[in-house]
């Protein structure tokens, strides 16, 4: 042990490399810590030659370090060298497994640690916080004490371990670098996911490795890998490649042999090496017992921080990708900042500023970047709960706005999932689209535009500035980060959301104190896609708005259930029971994951006494839903193939994503003659590459879905995109933008497999070109060896990026998929017009 | 951004893209392009009979000149589907609708032509061109048969598979046939070998229309197999899988030539017909 360092940095990522440089130039006695044997593991591990991306452009890199957008291999080789110019005291293979306080114990100063069971039972933990220095504990024994400690780790985590005797044996590895290493080896690979299988079939692909590859599997099933995954793995074992064993697990392991324990009792077998792929342990635990609070019990919060990233326990500074910052140049630049505040720089302007300064420089009256965010964080109600920090990473994905009195803010009808917050002024709410002049006023403090942004449908209505107004738009993901962190703010938004929806359900009329009571009285409950909300015969008498998601009615007729219709969010149900006191007369369940508000019958039934309007305004609703109901049912007993005919095909849409697309691509295969027009198309409106697979996916009954984006409500891909480039367009479509990095996120997130990896092709000779002279590869996407030649010609190679369906934006007349079949069999439909009896049976031919 | 938001312009365009009903081609927009064609085919043969054509209804006359220049526009106006249907942006036009015309007017030229040659036919070009018409004509009504009667077998021989995934399926059975076939004896195993060696593709066009392939070695290796024992038992069964595997193959080839197949001949043949239809209005005005 060299005695105490002022600083020690564990991870050694962009954001630990960045610190430690910095601490090196400043002469602090630091040590970087990292667990391997090089520096930065994450980006290590990306595939040879990937281009790694810089984004976003206009953020400033400060740092010691250099970094610009370009393949792997440059990008770890420049660090490398300079970390080694700087003389950095780097520590490999020095993996920190705990760090705690030597200090005295910091009075009143305890961290809860709250840890789930899989069976939703809950312990707490506490752990007495020390002051520093702190003692670094690592995985070889050794220790390592700091005044301070970065902890730049990342959100990657640990490989799961195994925990049968022998486990810690030479011979298991949870890794796979290179499988054409192994020859002449009996191999039994533990864990079936997409990694697991990927290296069996990796290590039996070729026969000249005589490589004897089992991989085993718990129980039967291959519930957390790909399908095609899964088949090719079968395909495998059929033709004798590899050995699938099915509920087999390990009992002990030894040099040279395995033992598992089957189903027909113990089997032990040769063994050379054991790969287990079982996941991976994020960070989360290890963190919380330093003493670091997390914001919220929220899977993806993030760690409580100081404006100058130090956590809940003093000394402990945390950034990077666990600090809630995944792009890379963010991350160098904490780096350097928090250096530079542990060495006592404190007038440190983060590097963002210039962006801020951008936000705020059309707003009117002179205040500095500090002013105006605490004027926004004190004015707007949701936003009181955050600190300084917060507010300003928050501000860097919202944008600040003027309007002059009267001027529109959004129109109805256009998508929009962003929310607003009125800082100052106020503005009118145009509840009634055929006579504008009928407004509702919003005051100064309080938010508009939650109903965009929680079911991700369309704006409700035309909202006005009353008078000079100054707002503040939170774009999507920054409204959910901010429930994430500032509970207060989550049940604020609720609250008005309810109330708001309760308002807009019944057009006007209504004042926020009619609907106090009711709002009090809601709670909001998510449903699982497929659970039953209401169910037919039942005698609960409870009124649901659906919130989020979708849901579908159906009704036993005879044997089978019949479906109805499709809700999509916005619409209320339960109601029929409620008024007429009545059994419920129809199932209702969730189509996809969905929210709804539950409002307790009585008090629903209260206020229809109070506004007899109101009550005329629901028997009309509830006499339109039962005529519905009443010709289905009607036609089942006169035309009862053509009903069972629509229920099916309504079921076979919902089971394939409809229910929560906005609008989606079908094709009806009585009039598709497989000419693939509509994928040349593609491919010629968007740089020559194809967005959609038109063979591949479902058919029902001649209706076929092909592999193409649904546009979702919430869409799955914007889930983890680094650098937030998948947006809603205009016209409703979900897009990615220019700075996409290709990190592959949205293509595993999507549940469609919608989204293709691939580098944009060049230019094809002009169509004239190859109907005249036959250059270049004719209509639609060019074959792979064709880009691949150009692409080679052209010089320079392109980074793959991620590519979906735009909705043609942009370009006139629409869809090119649609526009480009010759035979009407290609549409794009939205669910709420698309799912209903007319149109699911009307006869094209 | 917020003030312009909405883009109404695209949105109107879209819900109503999202309301229209789903309708083939040939229903397009109410039968739009039928009664067109209908009127134009209507007036035509009002006018010939309406109008006193000296010395008798002819190519030559004014009226004559007027069916042939509305004839030779159609045909030129039709024969630029080819680059349409090749040619999506620019233009907010569909292909449906381009196709919904292009079956209609091109029925309509039927009578338009026919009355242009005032019922006068001999062995010249005039009526070569004529007769070229009439048999693009021909091979397009079987083009739209086709387009409407056969998609529905298309999908259901498909069976939720894409092309590449049947030739998988194939591959994956040879594969296990491969090694099952190890035990039979020489002149057994030969039967699978020439099976398996076999293309896929093989018959040649006839065979592909048709769907008979009376030289497929698979059927062949079935015939010739003895069900004795066990090993022949399972060859038996997986060549069985194989026969199969090839009918889906085929029968979608089957389909698919049949859709195609006319293609072949309404193209070339509407060339030939530009050639000679120009050579026909050369004629004419070079003996004016």
């Amino acid at each position: 042990m060299s005695g105490t360092f002022k600083v020690a940095i564990i991870g050694s990522g962009p954001a630990g490399l960045s610190a430690a440089a910095r601490a090196a130039a400043l002469g602090m006695s630091h040590v970087l810590l990292e667990k391997t044997d090089h520096l930065s593991d994450t980006i290590f591990k990306y595939q040879k030659g990937k281009h790694v991306m810089a984004t976003p452009s206009n953020l400033v890199l400060r740092s010691d370090i250099d970094f610009e957008a370009g393949k792997r291999e440059t990008i770890l080789g420049t660090w490398d060298e300079q970390i080694a110019g700087h003389k950095v005291n780097v520590k490999y293979r020095a993996e920190a497994k705990a760090i705690r306080g030597t200090g005295e114990a910091i009075a009143g100063s305890v961290q809860q640690i709250v840890m789930r069971a899989r069976d939703g039972t809950k312990t707490v933990k506490e752990v007495q916080r020390h002051a520093p220095p702190y003692a670094i504990e690592l995985t070889n024994g050794e220790v390592v004490m700091a005044e301070n400690v970065i902890l730049a780790i990342g959100t990657q985590g640990n490989p799961n371990r195994m925990r049968c005797p022998g486990a810690d044996l030479p011979h298991v590895q949870y890794q796979l670098d290179d499988p054409a290493e192994y020859v002449d080896e009996h191999i039994v690979i533990v864990g079936t996911g997409d990694a697991g299988i990927e290296n069996a079939r990796g290590l039996a692909e070729d026969p000249a490795q005589r490589n004897t590859v089992s991989i085993l599997n718990r129980g039967t099933e291959f519930a957390t890998a790909k399908p095609a995954n899964v088949s090719a793995l079968m395909a495998d074992h059929e033709a004798g490649k590899l050995t699938i064993r099915t509920e087999s697990e390990t009992k002990a392991i030894e040099p040279g042999f395995i033992t598992l324990t089957t189903r027909d009792g113990e089997i032990r077998i040769p063994c050379d090496r054991i790969i287990a792929r079982i996941g991976s342990a994020p960070p989360r635990m290890f963190v919380e017992e330093c003493g670091i609070a997390f914001s919220s019990e929220d899977r993806s919060a993030f760690p409580k921080l100081s404006p100058v990233f130090e956590s809940t326990a003093p000394g402990i500074f945390v950034i990077g990708a666990l600090a809630g910052y995944p792009l890379i140049k963010h991350c160098m630049n904490q780096g350097y900042d928090v250096i530079e505040f542990i060495n006592g720089n404190t007038d440190l302007k983060p590097a963002d500023e210039p962006i801020i300064v951008e936000k705020f420089k059309d707003l009117p009256g002179q205040r500095s970047t500090d002013e105006w965010l605490e004027f926004l964080r004190a004015n707007v109600s949701i936003l009181n709960g955050m600190n300084p920090l917060q507010m300003r990473e928050f501000m860097l994905d919202s944008e600040a706005k003027f309007f002059r009195a009267g001027e529109v803010i959004f129109e109805r009808n256009a998508p929009g999932s962003s929310l607003f917050g009125i800082a100052s002024g106020s503005v009118a709410v145009e509840v009634n689209p055929a006579d504008p002049s009928i407004t509702i006023p919003i005051e100064a403090g309080s938010i508009f535009g939650e109903v965009g942004l929680i079911s991700g449908r369309r704006r409700g209505a035309t909202i006005r500035a009353a008078e000079d107004t100054i707002v503040v738009e939170i774009s999507r993901l920054a409204a959910l980060k901010l429930q994430s962190q500032v509970p207060s703010a989550k049940k604020a938004i609720e609250r008005i959301s309810i109330e708001r929806q309760l308002l807009q359900m019944f057009g006007s009329g209504l004042t926020r104190e009619d609907v106090a009571p009711l709002v009090d009285a809601a709670r909001v409950e998510e449903k699982r896609a497929g659970e039953v909300v209401v169910a037919e015969g039942a005698e609960d008498k409870d009124i649901f708005i659906i919130r989020r998601g979708s849901m579908i009615v159906e009704k036993q007729i005879g044997e089978r259930p019949v479906f109805l219709s499709y809700l999509p969010a916005g619409s209320y149900f339960g109601e029929m029971a409620v008024i007429d006191g009545s059994a419920r007369t129809a199932t209702v369940k969730a189509a996809i994951k969905s929210e709804v508000i539950r409002l307790p019958g009585e008090g629903f039934l209260a206020l229809l006494d109070k506004n007899p309007a109101l009550r005329e305004r629901a028997l009309q609703d509830m006499a339109g839903r039962r005529a519905t109901n009443a010709f289905i049912e009607g036609q089942k007993d006169s035309f009862s193939s053509v009903v069972d005919m629509y229920s099916q095909t309504a079921a076979f849409l919902v089971d394939n994503g409809i229910g929560e697309a906005t609008d989606v691509l079908l094709i009806d295969e009585k009039l598709c003659i497989g000419c693939d027009n509509c994928e040349k198309a593609c491919a010629d409106s968007h740089d020559g590459l194809s967005r959609l697979d038109r063979e591949a996916g479902r058919t029902y009954a001649h209706l076929h879905v092909p592999t193409s984006c649904r546009h979702c409500e919430h869409p799955h891909c914007m889930a983890d995109c680094p650098p937030n480039a998948i947006k809603r367009g205009p016209d409703g479509e979900v897009f990615i933008d220019e700075t996409c990095i290709g990190c592959g996120n949205c293509q595993r997130n999507c549940p469609y497999g919608v989204i293709r990896m691939d580098a944009k092709p060049p230019k094809k000779p002009s169509l004239l070109q190859w109907m005249l002279f036959g250059k270049g590869p004719g209509p639609g996407e060019a074959p792979y060896s064709w880009r691949k030649k150009a692409a080679e010609q052209e010089g320079a190679a392109k980074a793959k990026q991620a590519i979906k369906c735009d909705m043609c934006s942009g370009i006139d007349g629409g869809p090119a998929c649609v526009r480009a079949c010759p035979t009407g069999a290609a549409i794009r439909v939205s669910p709420d017009k698309f799912l209903t009896f007319t149109k699911l049976t009307e006869d094209v031919e | 951004m917020a003030t312009k938001a909405g883009g109404t312009g695209r949105f109107t365009q879209d819900e109503r893209r999202r309301d229209s009903d789903h309708v083939s081609f040939l229903k397009h927009k109410g039968f739009r392009w039928l009664w067109i064609a209908l009127a134009l085919s209507g007036a035509a043969i009002a006018g010939y009979l309406m109008i006193d054509q000296q010395p008798r209804p002819n190519g030559g006359s004014w009226y004559g000149y007027t069916l042939g220049t509305i004839g030779l526009l159609l045909i030129v106006w039709l024969s630029l589907l080819g680059v349409r249907k090749r040619r999506i942006n620019p233009g907010a036009w569909s292909l449906k609708a381009w196709t919904s015309a292009h079956v209609y007017l091109g029925l309509s030229l039927i009578v338009i032509a026919t009355l242009h040659t005032g019922f006068q036919v001999g062995w010249n070009v005039h009526t070569l061109a004529y007769v070229l018409m009439l048999l693009v004509i021909a091979t397009g009504i079987y083009g739209v048969v086709a387009y409407a009667t056969l998609p529905a077998s298309l999908s259901a021989n498909r069976k939720e598979m894409t092309r590449a995934q049947m030739l998988e399926a194939l591959t994956a059975i040879d594969r296990q046939l491969e090694s099952a076939a190890q035990p039979l004896d020489r002149a057994e195993a030969d039967l699978v070998i020439a099976a398996l060696g076999q293309d896929v593709f093989h018959g040649g066009a006839l065979a592909r229309l048709t769907g008979r392939y009376p030289g497929c070695a698979t059927a062949g290796a079935l015939k010739g197999l003895g069900r004795g024992s066990e090993a022949e038992a399972r060859v038996v069964a997986l060549l069985e899988k194989r026969r199969d595997q090839l009918a889906q193959i085929r029968g979608q080839l089957r389909i698919r030539a049949a859709l195609e197949i006319w293609l072949f001949v309404h193209i070339p043949l509407t060339i030939a017909l530009i050639a000679a239809l120009t050579a026909h209005v050369i004629s004419v005005f070079f003996y004016w």
